[in-house]
């Protein structure tokens, strides 16, 4: 009753190629984005900023990178992880040693060199797909791992191994406090996010798509896949290398390359297929879930446990939280393996029809 | 030379028991196109039942020889293998078939971190000792040959044994038995399989015990060695460039594979790494498999037919 388009009559072609071409739609996304921006500062308290909000806003873009190979371009990739840290540690070398570096080409530059990296890791995509590229991308996430663990030049010769980056500044503002970290993170989130998504609208996510839905047929029609390949890894790694940047700069504050471990990749490509291969939307969704998920876990079980009557050991709730999420993924897979995107779908064209569902 | 050979052949050891757990991979590709994950969680959640219920068998049912307790643990460890892959296939799989890739490969994800959580819940998660036996004393060898002759773990070589029986086992279910063609038959074309009257449902079940036995074989062997902990579970990843390099398809591919991975990656940790600061094996083995692959991109047998772009 509420969300018809009845009435909405398109009458020039960029009205109707506009992104969200349904006026509830464009309302009820810029209520959100003006909430976030306005309404979550005064709402959430310091926990809610530390231990959920930022760090979802941060794998939320790394989520759409990695969507935009996995989802859009059809390559599975088990880096991503990889090229966050090379992200991190990158802006972290141009921070340090270039004196007066200003914080956002730093992190732009640093999501350059990630760039860099996914292309050189993206050439075995020319020879093999599928599963035999998913382990080709491991050695990235070995590789990385191993050198800014052992090459000590990547750490400032630190002698501990973890690095560290202080007096975030960005013309004149400093951000310190959860707040404006939450503010920083939610403003590269949004300008990422449209960007990706005209992205995808134009011609380079259109190749993507050829590729990934059939790539014989996409050369026949005059797509170059070498071109669309390099550049998906390219654009895919480049938005998680700014998300490692941001993960590093502003989240950790201080960090290790443990950060950036292969658990990191698996959680990215969990976001991803989780909240929904080839959407832009459900990267957000899978960041939230993966992201809340452990936590609501490690909350709920002690109480849970005290409630029949069982204490439950530190150990006995991390085992515990292992089996629940592993079973729950399984399960997610099982009944709706298209992801929490098209479960956001399925409730919009419900919605259209409502309340007389014939 | 004699530091060379050793080198070697602790490298043709060590990829023994990487193609043991490569194994594992390839039976479960090959029979139902799973790429299994879970596989390291199976290493760690098989060696963890044999190493407790060594422990455990003898407090409850008070047998005082070790050999035997071993062995019943073994059957009990195998027994829990096939339930645990029943319930797999029961649980998950069967309502998973002709999913794509991607998304079988993250289930067998979830099937791992369940695996673990609840193996160490079930079995505890100490570091536990698994002694069934295996003579730990390294033995001089080739003394005529060179000075000093070479030094050789007797354990590597009863490994390599074990692992060399494990696999002429499983070529000979595979070739000489009416569930071996019935597997490969499975493996070759599902319909066609199934056209024919056979059941891919309790195929499936049989490779996944089957993958779990080869699993149990390479926890006791790695736990024996190593201990039985956490990071048995990481082994799979190891395992991963012996997959590619070999083939996803092919078992003697698994096994040469693991050889290749096993002597490379000794060698470049003794020769390469100090140079480059150590720690080098385990990335090297996945350059090693990764330049492999953009000449060869179905592995070294793998079959050619395989998705090539």
């Amino acid at each position: 009753m509420i969300y018809r388009e009845n009435g909405q009559f398109k009458t020039s072609y960029q009205a109707d190629q506009q992104i969200f071409p349904i006026v509830q739609d464009r309302w009820a996304i810029l209520a959100i984005v003006v909430f976030a921006f306005v309404g979550v500062p005064f709402l959430a308290d310091e926990y809610l900023f530390r231990a959920i909000l930022i760090p979802f806003l941060i794998l939320a873009l790394a989520a759409l990178g990695v969507n935009l190979l996995v989802g859009y371009c059809g390559q599975i990739t088990l880096g991503a992880g990889a090229f966050m840290a090379v992200g991190a540690y990158a802006a972290y070398n141009f921070f340090i040693r270039i004196d007066g570096m200003p914080l956002l080409l730093t992190l732009l530059l640093g999501g350059l060199s990630a760039a860099a990296m996914g292309i050189v890791f993206g050439v075995p995509s020319l020879r093999v797909r599928g599963l035999y590229l998913a382990i080709a991308t491991l050695a990235a996430q070995f590789f990385w791992d191993w050198a800014f663990l052992r090459i000590k030049w990547f750490t400032n010769y630190a002698s501990s191994g973890s690095v560290s980056v202080g007096d975030l500044e960005v013309l004149g503002w400093t951000i310190d406090s959860p707040v404006e970290k939450y503010l920083f993170c939610l403003m590269f989130l949004t300008l990422f996010a449209l960007f990706a998504k005209n992205m995808v609208r134009g011609a380079i996510g259109r190749q993507w798509m050829a590729i990934r839905d059939m790539d014989v047929a996409a050369e026949v029609i005059g797509i170059r896949p070498m071109y669309a390949k390099l550049s998906a890894f390219a654009v895919s790694s480049f938005y998680v290398g700014v998300a490692g940047g941001l993960w590093g700069f502003v989240h950790l504050g201080s960090w290790e390359p443990a950060a950036f471990s292969i658990d990191r990749s698996f959680q990215l490509l969990f976001m991803v297929i989780i909240g929904g291969l080839g959407s832009i939307m459900g990267s957000f969704f899978g960041a939230a879930f993966i992201v809340v998920l452990p936590i609501f876990l490690n909350q709920m079980l002690p109480l849970l446990g005290d409630w029949v009557g069982i204490s439950i050991s530190t150990a006995g709730v991390s085992h515990a939280e292992l089996i629940i999420f592993g079973a729950l993924i399984v399960f997610f897979l099982i009944v709706e393996p298209h992801g929490l995107a098209r479960l956001w779908s399925t409730g919009k064209e419900k919605l259209r029809l409502w309340p007389f569902p014939h | 030379m004699a530091f060379f050979l050793e080198t070697l052949i602790g490298g043709l050891m060590a990829g023994m028991l990487y193609s043991l757990v490569a194994l594992g991979f390839v039976l479960i590709f090959k029979a139902s196109g799973v790429f299994n994950f879970a596989q390291g969680a199976l290493v760690l959640f098989a060696a963890l039942a044999m190493a407790r219920f060594a422990e455990w068998l003898p407090e409850w049912l008070g047998i005082a020889d070790p050999t035997l307790a071993n062995v019943l643990a073994f059957i009990v460890a195998g027994l829990i293998m096939f339930v645990v892959a029943w319930l797999i296939e029961r649980l998950a799989l069967r309502y998973l078939v002709n999913q794509e890739g991607a998304t079988l490969l993250m289930a067998t994800l979830g099937i791992a971190y369940f695996m673990e959580g609840i193996g160490q819940a079930a079995f505890g998660s100490d570091i536990y000792k698994l002694d069934v036996g295996m003579p730990k004393d390294p033995v001089l060898m080739l003394e005529s040959v060179f000075e000093g002759g070479i030094l050789i773990n007797k354990e590597d070589f009863i490994a390599a044994a074990i692992a060399a029986v494990l696999v002429a086992g499983l070529t000979l279910f595979f070739q000489k038995t009416a569930t071996g063609r019935a597997l490969r038959a499975v493996a070759d074309d599902h319909q066609a399989a199934q056209s024919i009257g056979i059941p891919l449902n309790r195929i499936w079940v049989i490779v996944w015990c089957v993958a779990g036995v080869v699993a149990l074989v390479a926890g006791v062997i790695w736990g024996s060695k190593l201990g039985v902990q956490f990071s048995l579970a990481t082994v799979a990843l190891r395992a991963l460039p012996v997959v590619i390099l070999g083939g996803l398809t092919s078992v003697p591919g698994a096994i040469i594979g693991g050889l290749i991975i096993g002597v490379g990656e000794k060698l470049s940790e003794v020769y390469l790494g100090p140079m480059v600061g150590g720690g080098i094996e385990i990335w090297f083995a996945y350059m090693l498999a990764l330049i492999f692959l953009l000449f060869r991109p179905q592995g070294l047998f793998g079959e050619k037919i395989i998705d090539r772009v």
